[in-house]
């Protein structure tokens, strides 16, 4: 996507200009260009939530949709996420200073028997570039695990991940137990991971099943606000 | 039959030496080498292979179709067909083919299962911090797991890739000294301790005598 990054200053830029070569750095992975752009920006005076959802956000929608179509795979998407973490970090503590807006809580975590998370730490960390709370229990989460973390963080979603077509039942489980302790209609279930598709998600009662990061967070927005309809109705 | 190299079985397969026969052998390329190594054992003259490109373990939601396909191209020129395919990641899609066209397949969740011998691999099954390399994958690992994932470029993704993995075992197919060597030479470059495994060819070789 970039050419040759050498002769180019990010602080001689216009603030679209420097937007658009941080979309740039996002896909080639840059952080430490990632990380100028950002005090670059918070020195022009830009809100932290702005410099988040315009150029970290956006740049970072362009890789998850380049990775759908298969221009992108894994390595890059990986490399964007780094450099994407390296602004949000500066962003981060700022972002509370100055009361972005929250769009909710989830609790999210990799099932029982499976030590894979790079999907999940790429929904948690847009998820958060989003404006929701992220909760993330790691790997391996037992049903107690799960239940344990909602009781005590009160979220208004569940995330589950599985890489394996051995583990990804666990989310079954962590569902049915739920459901027999009368809580299922207290969370908002969504699943993912790349062996699940929509018909798995259905099958085991998951609200929905979400294919990429993007889509976990379109769908989130999309149950919160059905969520806040019923509430107000 | 003869063998071809390990390059083309990872991204061609292998055609089936003849047009018709009894039995008919539908594999991943990465037992190829096994495969054909019992049928000269066991003196099995009557079976015949064909295999998948074994790149295809990288990509298992293309698994069911691709074998369902080579299933269509074969059910009528030869007597009977056997997957030699075990769920290898395609949650259960694979065994429904199978079920479909009538057409016995391997049991297990995958090669390293079936090689170790799925009732003693399930009583480990809590091992979820070990990496698994085959002979085959240990040949072949540059092309199934360094460059795929990137680290040929950026090795500095390894620890998000590998960052909660324990120990890499080598299930040895055969005994090898060249090629444990380069399993361990795995394990270091993947910063994982290292653990052999001989397991011969386990499930594989009662699998495919059932099918004699």
């Amino acid at each position: 996507m970039s050419e040759d990054q050498d002769d180019i200053i990010l602080s001689e830029l216009n603030d679209e200009e420097l937007v658009e070569q941080m979309f740039d750095d996002l896909y080639d992975g840059l952080k430490e260009e990632i990380e100028e752009g950002v005090n670059i920006l918070l020195e022009r005076g830009w809100e932290p939530y702005r410099i988040l959802t315009e150029a970290l956000v956006g740049g970072m929608t362009v890789v998850g949709a380049d990775f759908r179509d298969g221009i992108l795979f894994v390595p890059e998407v990986l490399l964007a996420a780094n450099a994407m973490k390296g602004g949000m970090a500066i962003l981060k503590p700022l972002l509370a200073e100055t009361g972005a807006p929250r769009m909710g809580k989830m609790v999210i975590g990799t099932v029982k028997g499976d030590i894979h998370d790079i999907g999940k730490n790429l929904v948690a960390m847009m998820m958060e570039g989003a404006g929701f709370e992220v909760v993330d229990l790691g790997i391996n989460n037992d049903v107690d695990a799960y239940l344990g973390a909602l009781e005590s963080e009160q979220p208004d979603i569940l995330g589950m991940s599985a890489l394996l077509t051995t583990t990804m039942p666990y989310m079954k489980t962590v569902i049915d137990t739920l459901a027999e302790r009368g809580l299922r209609d207290e969370y908002i279930v969504l699943v993912g991971g790349a062996p699940l598709n929509e018909e798995f998600g259905k099958a085991i009662g998951a609200d929905a099943y979400c294919r990429d990061a993007a889509v976990a967070v379109e769908t989130a927005k999309s149950f919160i606000a059905r969520k806040h309809n019923q509430m107000s109705a | 039959m003869t063998l071809p190299s390990d390059d083309s079985l990872t991204r061609n397969g292998l055609a089936p030496a003849h047009e018709t026969g009894r039995v008919l052998l539908i594999a991943c390329g990465a037992l190829a080498r096994e495969i054909l190594a019992l049928i000269r054992l066991n003196g099995w003259s009557h079976m015949d292979l064909t295999c998948l490109p074994a790149i295809l373990h990288n990509h298992p939601e293309k698994i069911a179709a691709a074998v369902e396909q080579t299933i269509l191209e074969h059910q009528a020129t030869h007597d009977r067909l056997f997957v030699v395919y075990a769920d290898c990641g395609t949650g259960g899609m694979l065994e429904q083919v199978c079920t479909r066209h009538g057409v016995e397949m391997i049991a297990g969740p995958h090669c390293y299962s079936f090689y170790e011998g799925n009732a003693a691999f399930a009583e480990h099954g809590d091992e979820i911090t070990a990496f698994y390399l085959t002979d085959f994958l240990t040949r072949q690992f540059d092309a199934f797991v360094w460059k795929p994932l990137g680290l040929d470029r950026h090795p500095e993704l390894l620890p998000a890739y590998f960052g909660h993995y324990t120990k890499l075992v080598y299930q040895a197919q055969t005994d090898d000294p060249a090629l444990t060597t380069k399993a361990q030479e795995c394990a270091a470059r993947l910063g994982l301790s290292f653990e052999r495994r001989f397991t011969g060819y386990g499930d594989l070789a009662t699998a495919l005598a059932k099918q004699a």
